[in-house]
């Protein structure tokens, strides 16, 4: 006899996830939970709490990639448990890498012949890339000296102070002084005679850099390398040049290919280059490329016994995801020189409709070049205008885009930009929104007073509770004004007032 | 009036991929192609090459995770475009980065107050970790050296000689010298990745004894690629962590024992004191004031989210479950190679599920063989001679993962046997090998030195072959 069963409580498994009580409770956020929870449920409350992130897409704040074909997204979903590291285990995919490392040292003109391969390697980024370059200068510098019998404990290397945080973390994780050449007004770059007049027996390189971060524009290697060679000569200290094209490695040889600032310039000895910026990879991979096995210590290279064969490896990382390099390859034979010309050309383009768009408005100074990374750095015309450039920012975001302003460093920390990185997804429609949506911004903060908070007030509690605070204007002008908490408080709800009515009066009716 | 259009070449891109031009011309493999190709091409081009690479979850060689649940698969494909350090720009994903760090910490029971937050950060591996926390222990050192007027110019690290190569790596980047200490044979551990462990607490008493003597405050740090995220599970009561007071910091691998794909690991530090401010850099990214301490600086979102995924959806239930299911696979695993008789178990039980084993008897055929032949199978075990001081003896390893499941380690062991059986019927290798060296005076396994002409040599392997080709023939009737 069959007896039938009545459950008294449903299956958990009935419910439907937004029905069950997985999205009642908070989720332990400093210690793990105790039980586990349905998959569905995992995977729901995690994408929505990532509906708060920003859209990587409107994120023109980044070189990096956001963008790649299905085809190719389909390949990295394939690969994604493959340990790029298992040599032995994935011969295919080391032997796509080694394809990537010799078709960019081509690309980079490497003296190599017919069947000679390239020395590189692929790299998480730009960042260990320079570390590995670093290695390798300072190894050779070391030894060197010590033939010499020359002290070799104060390593230098000189760069521009316009340079990616990264070579001053490679100056402090491994010990070598960074002697910066400072930048000035107008002239954002390092400037080639500066470097050379700050070269001394301890420069192990100089760092150039093709496709400054904060304008794209590209430094003058050939001017470097002519004025290092003469010193050289003078010198016999045999100064290398390294540089950082993290950028532009991927956009000079497309558009500019008359532009020598590669292994074509003698002492250039090593290039780094991100695969995720114009390289068009998803964020996770670079490039590094020595001139020569020369270039590369041998004693820097580890021969491991990994997993029962020998291999060889030069990286900081080890074990990490293939996705990237196998995009890497697809991109390369995917697109081909014309493909990467096309789509340079492109962003070329809309960087100059954008910059023209800007133009029109009147309020804005461009400062980026138009030769460079295809980014249009622009700032304010008129410094009094009462809101500046963060407030810019600020409110753009409101429409979804992000777009960041930031002050120069040394010694032009007085200039602030906005910038806007043009790539190969950013296309013409969405330029011409975001001229549309800057101009609405402009008008917005017209009507607005002039904060009181982007001028620099500094706001002090005495002991009889009075508070005083110091109000900074525009023109360095200091008033000090003695305040009540209560009167603070008045003034800041009258401010408040009037911005939001302000903002209805500009809006429409319906709330 | 509209006139009809006769094309007179078909439209390239009618043709289905295998009827096109594309697989047909060899890609050049050194230079870029001049020009774009239709991304079906491409697409088919690449895929088809990486058929033949290994199958990642048959790969028994690696503890780095293989599989994760399409749920979470589907979390990591919807954030491969999310540049991880955009902090200001992914504020959600940097949080849940920050839970991740809080909860391995708390896992690792470091000292932390109820509201007080921990210091660690995600990396890309445990190298990257590792390098991390020597670069803090290295700082510091050099900073008491200095106050104490003393000279800071020689830094050593002391540490077992089957550390994993990223020790060695550490070690000749960052000027520090390696001080190891030789394994003897029957002391070892098999395995560099089960001692920890096991270590930590005998040695924390040690050194707290030293330390007491000599008054130079020597920490340790615990590499627990592996067994960080086994210990706590299975091993709770064994004291290995931040509850010994000398443990200042520990690096972790998201990526084997943590389930996440390769990509991820973490180091944990005991309390901020044991970071030195001024390895810490605040930049002014994109507009933003923000604090980093790594070595890679862009890098995917990806599987920062994968492990927070796994944290809150296994909890410590499910990754207890886990490593339990992986321990009784790796006992399946063992009693099976046993009841073979053919095989000496090396690995103990306890610890990272693993089991090594070599050949009893290794004087026709050796584990290298065995490792090859498993191949033809789809299998990967790598065999591999111990380190220094242990050299002679030669094991085969296969690590248990989440994936491997008991009907896997049948088949395994299935497999195994017809190896074994296979390896039977051929004649001795060895002898063979020892003429093709040329090596005169090798001896080996007391077999006798024959010098043969280069000619008998060659006969002699092919009679080898073909006596292998007729057994397989046998095997099947059709060939």
């Amino acid at each position: 006899m069959v007896l039938s069963k009545i459950a008294s409580q449903s299956d958990v498994s009935v419910h439907s996830t937004f029905a069950s009580r997985y999205v009642r409770e908070s989720l332990p956020r400093y210690k793990m939970p105790e039980n586990s929870i349905p998959k569905e449920a995992a995977f729901q409350i995690i994408n929505d709490e990532l509906m708060l992130d920003g859209k990587p897409r409107l994120n023109l704040a980044s070189f990096v990639t956001t963008w790649m074909e299905p085809e190719c997204d389909k390949l990295i979903m394939d690969s994604i448990n493959k340990n790029y590291v298992d040599m032995d285990e994935y011969p295919v995919t080391t032997e796509l890498q080694n394809r990537c490392v010799n078709i960019i040292a081509h690309l980079f003109n490497a003296p190599l012949g017919e069947s000679e391969a390239a020395v590189g390697v692929g790299t998480v980024g730009s960042s260990e890339a320079i570390m590995l370059a670093g290695l390798a200068f300072k190894r050779k510098w070391q030894n060197k000296r010590k033939a010499e019998g020359k002290p070799h404990d104060k390593p230098n290397i000189v760069t521009g102070a316009n340079v990616q945080v990264c070579w001053e973390k490679f100056a402090r994780y491994f010990e070598v002084e960074l002697k910066e050449v400072k930048l000035s007004e107008d002239y954002y770059v390092m400037d080639p005679v500066k470097a050379v007049e700050m070269v001394d027996e301890n420069t192990i390189c100089v760092a150039a850099i093709l496709g400054s971060t904060l304008n794209g524009e590209f430094e003058d290697v050939k001017l470097l390398n002519d004025l290092l060679v003469e010193k050289n000569k003078i010198t016999g200290w045999d100064t290398p040049i390294h540089v950082d094209a993290a950028s532009g490695g991927f956009i000079a040889p497309f558009l500019w290919p008359e532009l020598e600032w590669d292994f074509r310039l003698p002492l250039v000895k090593s290039i780094n280059v991100s695969g995720h910026k114009y390289g068009l990879v998803y964020a996770g991979v670079g490039w590094v490329i020595w001139r020569s096995k020369e270039d590369l210590p041998e004693e820097l290279i580890f021969h491991i016994n990994y997993l029962g064969t020998d291999q060889p490896t030069f990286t900081l990382n080890f074990s990490k995801g293939s996705s990237q390099i196998i995009a890497q390859y697809y991109q390369l034979i995917r697109l081909g020189y014309e493909g990467y010309r096309n789509v340079m050309e492109n962003c070329h383009e809309n960087a100059m409709m954008l910059k023209e768009g800007l133009e029109k408005t009147g309020r804005f100074k461009i400062v980026s070049k138009d030769i460079g990374v295809p980014v249009v750095a622009f700032s304010l015309k008129n410094k009094s205008w009462g809101h500046d450039e963060f407030e810019i920012a600020e409110t753009l975001r409101r429409f979804g885009w992000i777009v960041p302003a930031y002050t120069m460093p040394a010694d032009a920390k007085h200039i602030t930009v906005l910038r806007v990185v043009i790539r190969e997804d950013f296309s013409r429609t969405l330029a011409e929104r975001l001229v549309h949506d800057i101009t609405r911004v402009l008008h917005e903060l017209d009507s607005l007073p002039a904060k009181l908070s982007s001028a620099k007030i500094s706001v002090k509690q005495e002991e009889n509770g009075k508070i005083n605070g110091t109000v900074e204007g525009k023109n360095g002008t200091t008033v000090v004004v003695k305040k009540t908490a209560t009167e603070t408080q008045r003034e800041i709800t009258i401010y408040w007032k009037n911005f939001v009515t302000a903002k209805k009066s500009s809006r429409n009716k319906i709330c």
